[in-house]
């Protein structure tokens, strides 16, 4: 092809620096397709190649940020003069600057695979379908699929800075996602499944079907329970939903601002003893593995707990400055359209010895936890406030007993850590920012009726 | 943006495999934020993003490709993308002629935000952080978020329709933490309006900072939330958000019609208590889901929901419309012309009553006082619910007495309608939101009066 690469889009943004300016230039191409299929047709059938640049610019210690969802000549330049306008409005930041290359080499990852764009629509059509006839097929009581989608993105994207920063990553993607409503007499319940992969080759529709059925089914007939406070038993998915949360108080830039309830807690005991946490990017497992940061530095592994004491917070290049301490690469950002900021990449706990139905079968009186609502409201990630919705099967003399549905659990997310007693074995990469696995914690108020 | 020939011929392109419709839909939005945070103002940033979204109907199918090539071979080659994707059907050319194109009925704008210098912008920021700090030495930490948005948009359609819109939004947030020895607490207050810069002759930043300073401050003396189930007074515009969620959601047809709801059926039934009116209505002038058209073209409504107590309708986009042969209600929304529209609130409420505010406090014996609810989730399918409170206190013996901290709310939304007892004469609006449904975010608006659930589950630490 003809046209320049995004590197060299990016390159080229940010040669327009004058002196005593900085610039970073982000430059992102995405392709995607959806598939829904609905009662055996294909219901809608989404292709499209979206564009982008972000330019960020430094100038006396004032930064600025334009971007544009487009990569010609004339948006370049617009978008970096708007960068550099919106640079005098800034406040003076002795720390502000974009990332200088730190001599870490990324490590090796292979994200991309060319059988993603040689997959010809008609078989992502009929992974859909396949999809939707699983789940409808796996239970009697299924009486429906909201949505069975086949998707997929190829994702490239480029960020140089006039630091020397020059790096580019590509990776493909794709899922299978079924949502199922199950009924019997007047309830009815609902239930997802999911499978992911970096090719169509690795998708699972069988797997993803059944698992919709499964959740869909397995709460019919809940109850809720009166209030108490008892042991949960945190389902694989939904510890991976509290680690992003712990993973966003951990952050340096929460740490600096006066916001994490772990501040000045660096080599304090805040965890069980058996809870071990880091964040690894690198790691070619993880579904958000990724070998640079948003700002082109080569992401790496991270300790932030062992054996339940605190070492490390995450830093991208801004808040190290102001800490005086190095990146940890831990630059995330939304697309084109925002800045870097912190973020935890690939949280991961170290596993335990036992699974889950060994640690349930040590548990006289618990609650298997198999889904929370409303964490993002009632988590509070700066006083550490927890409160959430929740639903799963009632834990009685080791056995997994009734399913519970419309209580709350709520706790402290400093109490909660402390409170572990236990990890389980069976650790699963997710299509998040962490991997999830079975964790037992004591003392958990669940309130009911 | 397009003009009325490119339109007939990537209209008639896109309906050449046969299709039931097509429609295209172009936008040009643009952007201008400010952040303030830690006293310092980080970053003004300005966006662009324009581009096209066509969609082709064929049967029930729906192809849809978009682009950010507006020339008539990008339009062209998005055309033919989207018509392939909803191929079936056979050959046959179908002419396309749209109307005339309609001036857009430029909703009032009295002082364009493009208008306003970036420094008036970042002087609300300052001024919000010096407030807050103002409020008392335990706030500790300050940010404060200002955003306006322009987003012009024209809709063509295969059956004539060629009409457009000019949307500008102004947003307005600050948010505090307040250390002490019970640990960090937050508060936080937004104000959001589809007008321009003259929001701000309505909002006072400075009292908007000291009312989030007073938020955080208050929760430090703050209780943990007691648990278990228990009457629950809504302040006035406090908890429109519940009634968005856990019962407008289930009243969106695309959810009906797949049997996703628990309204699924029910026209003409009592789903609420006597004395509950529900309205979604896009047409409330300077409200934060306020429009002229919606991402399909038809004027904004008002829609009556809920009646004495009755479902009376649902709300519905072109799509589902279409297949139950009834007009659209002015509810198919779409967060950019890279997404495909679907049913959306606009601004949803429920109508005042006739009660006095403080009697239904006073009438309480024990229970929570929810002057602020958070964020939530629903199941449609189930109706059920829980929110965060954001701003809660006890009511003991009928008087709102200390404080508590977060907690959620969890219940069922069906039920929490039919369990409302009192409502009051003080209806006001919420703050503004972001309603996400199936990846995409649109901005609503909610509100209610003063009322009370007779029994609702509050979820907090206090045994």
């Amino acid at each position: 092809m003809s046209e320049p690469s995004l590197l060299e889009v990016a390159e080229r943004v940010v040669g327009w620096a004058s002196d005593g300016c900085d610039v970073e230039a982000y430059a992102a191409r995405e392709s995607e397709t959806e598939v829904r299929a609905y009662q055996g047709e294909v219901e809608s059938l989404t292709s499209a190649t979206s564009v982008g640049i972000g330019v960020r610019v430094v100038r006396s210690g004032r930064q600025g940020f334009a971007y544009a969802a487009a990569l010609d000549e004339q948006t370049l330049r617009q978008t970096f003069d708007e960068a550099l306008d919106n640079a005098r409005f800034g406040s003076v930041d002795e720390h502000a600057g974009v990332a200088e290359p730190d001599g870490v080499e990324p490590v090796p990852l292979d994200l991309y695979r060319s059988e993603l764009l040689e997959f010809p629509s008609e078989d992502k059509v009929s992974l859909a379908l396949e999809l939707e006839r699983v789940a409808l097929a796996a239970d009697p009581r299924v009486t429906g699929v909201e949505t069975a989608e086949y998707a997929d993105t190829v994702y490239e994207g480029a960020v140089a800075t006039s630091r020397g920063i020059a790096a580019q990553s590509c990776e493909t993607g794709c899922y299978l996602v079924a949502y199922t409503l199950a009924a019997d007499g007047d309830e009815t319940q609902t239930g997802f499944g999911f499978s992911v992969g970096r090719s169509p080759d690795e998708l699972a529709p069988e797997k993803a079907g059944k698992d919709a059925a499964e959740r869909a089914t397995r709460l019919l007939g809940a109850t809720k329970p009166s209030t108490c406070r008892l042991t949960v038993v945190l389902d694989p998915y939904v510890t991976a939903q509290l680690l992003s949360i712990v993973g966003a108080t951990l952050s340096g830039d929460a740490v600096l601002k006066g916001r994490s309830l772990f501040a000045q807690r660096i080599d304090d005991a805040v965890a069980a003893e058996s809870l071990t946490l880091t964040d690894d990017a690198t790691d070619p497992e993880a579904f958000t593995a990724s070998a640079i940061d948003a700002e082109g530095l080569a992401t790496r592994r991270v300790p932030l707990i062992s054996d339940g004491v605190l070492r490390a917070f995450l830093y991208d290049s801004y808040t190290a400055r102001r800490a005086g301490v190095s990146s940890t690469g831990s630059a995330v950002r939304g697309g084109f359209k925002g800045t870097p900021s912190v973020g935890a990449h690939a949280l991961r706990l170290k596993p335990g010895r036992r699974s889950q139905a060994e640690i349930v079968a040590g548990i006289d009186d618990g609650f298997l936890v198999q889904g929370v609502s409303g964490l993002q409201s009632g988590v509070n990630a700066v006083s550490g406030d927890f409160s959430a919705g929740a639903e799963g099967l009632r834990i009685r003399r080791g056995e997994t007993a009734e399913p519970i549905r419309e209580v709350t659990i709520a706790s402290t997310i400093q109490r909660l850590l402390m409170d572990v007693t236990e990890v389980g074995s069976d650790l699963e990469w997710l299509p998040m920012s962490a991997a999830g696995v079975s964790l037992a914690v004591a003392d958990v108020t669940m309130s009911g009726a | 943006m397009l003009d009325a020939e490119i339109v007939n011929r990537t209209l008639a392109a896109a309906m050449r495999t046969g299709a039931d419709f097509a429609e295209i839909f172009a936008e040009d939005k643009s952007s201008t934020s400010a952040f303030l945070d830690d006293g310092r103002v980080e970053e003004v940033v300005t966006g662009r993003d324009r581009g096209v979204g066509i969609r082709v109907v064929t049967g029930d199918t729906t192809g849809f490709a978009h682009t950010a090539d507006i020339s008539e071979a990008g339009l062209a080659s998005a055309a033919a993308a989207a018509s392939a994707a909803a191929r079936q059907g056979g050959g046959g050319t179908r002419a396309v002629e749209v109307s005339a194109l309609q001036a857009p009925r430029r909703l009032e704008v009295r002082i364009p935000p493009e208008e306003v210098s970036k420094d008036r912008k970042v002087a609300l920021l300052t001024a919000a952080d010096a407030a807050a700090r103002g409020s008392g030495a335990a706030i500790t930490q300050v940010s404060a978020r200002y955003g306006d948005g322009r987003r012009r948009l024209l809709v063509a359609d295969s059956e004539g329709l060629f009409t457009s819109d000019d949307q500008v939004r102004t947003l307005f947030s600050v948010s505090c933490v307040a250390t002490g020895d019970t640990g960090m607490q937050t508060g936080r207050e937004s104000a959001g309006r589809t007008a321009g810069f003259e929001m701000f002759d309505l909002y006072d930043v400075e009292e908007m900072a000291r009312r989030a300073a007073r938020r955080a401050l208050t929760k430090l003396t703050a209780r943990p939330a007691p648990s278990g189930t228990m009457p629950v007074v809504v302040g006035p515009g406090g908890g429109g958000v519940l009634f968005h969620e856990a019962c407008g959601h289930g009243l969106e047809a695309d959810l009906v019609a797949k049997s996703a709801s628990v309204f699924a059926g029910r026209i003409g039934e009592k789903v609420a208590a006597e004395m509950v009116t529900l309205v979604d209505d896009g047409t409330m002038a300077g409200e934060w889901g306020h429009y002229g058209i919606d991402d399909e073209g038809r004027p904004a409504a008002r829609n009556v929901l809920i009646s004495d107590g009755v479902l009376t309708d649902y709300m519905w986009d072109r799509l589902r419309a279409r297949k139950e042969g009834r007009p659209s209600s002015g509810n198919g929304r779409r967060q950019s012309y890279q997404h495909l529209p679907m049913v959306r609130m606009t601004n949803t409420f429920i109508e005042a009553g006739d009660t006095e505010p403080a009697d239904i406090v006073a009438d309480t014996d024990h229970g929570v006082y929810v002057a602020q609810l958070g964020g939530g989730q629903v199941n449609t399918a189930t109706g059920d619910f829980v929110f965060g409170m954001t701003e809660a206190y006890l009511i003991e013996n009928g008087r709102i007495t200390s404080p508590i901290r977060e907690g959620n709310l969890i219940g069922n939304g069906p039920e929490v309608l039919t369990r409302i007892d009192a409502l009051g004469d003080d209806f006001a609006m919420g703050s503004p939101g972001t309603c996400g449904k199936d990846g995409q975010g649109v901005p609503v608006g909610d509100g209610t009066p003063t009322l009370r659930v007779a029994a609702l589950t509050v979820g907090g630490t206090a045994a």
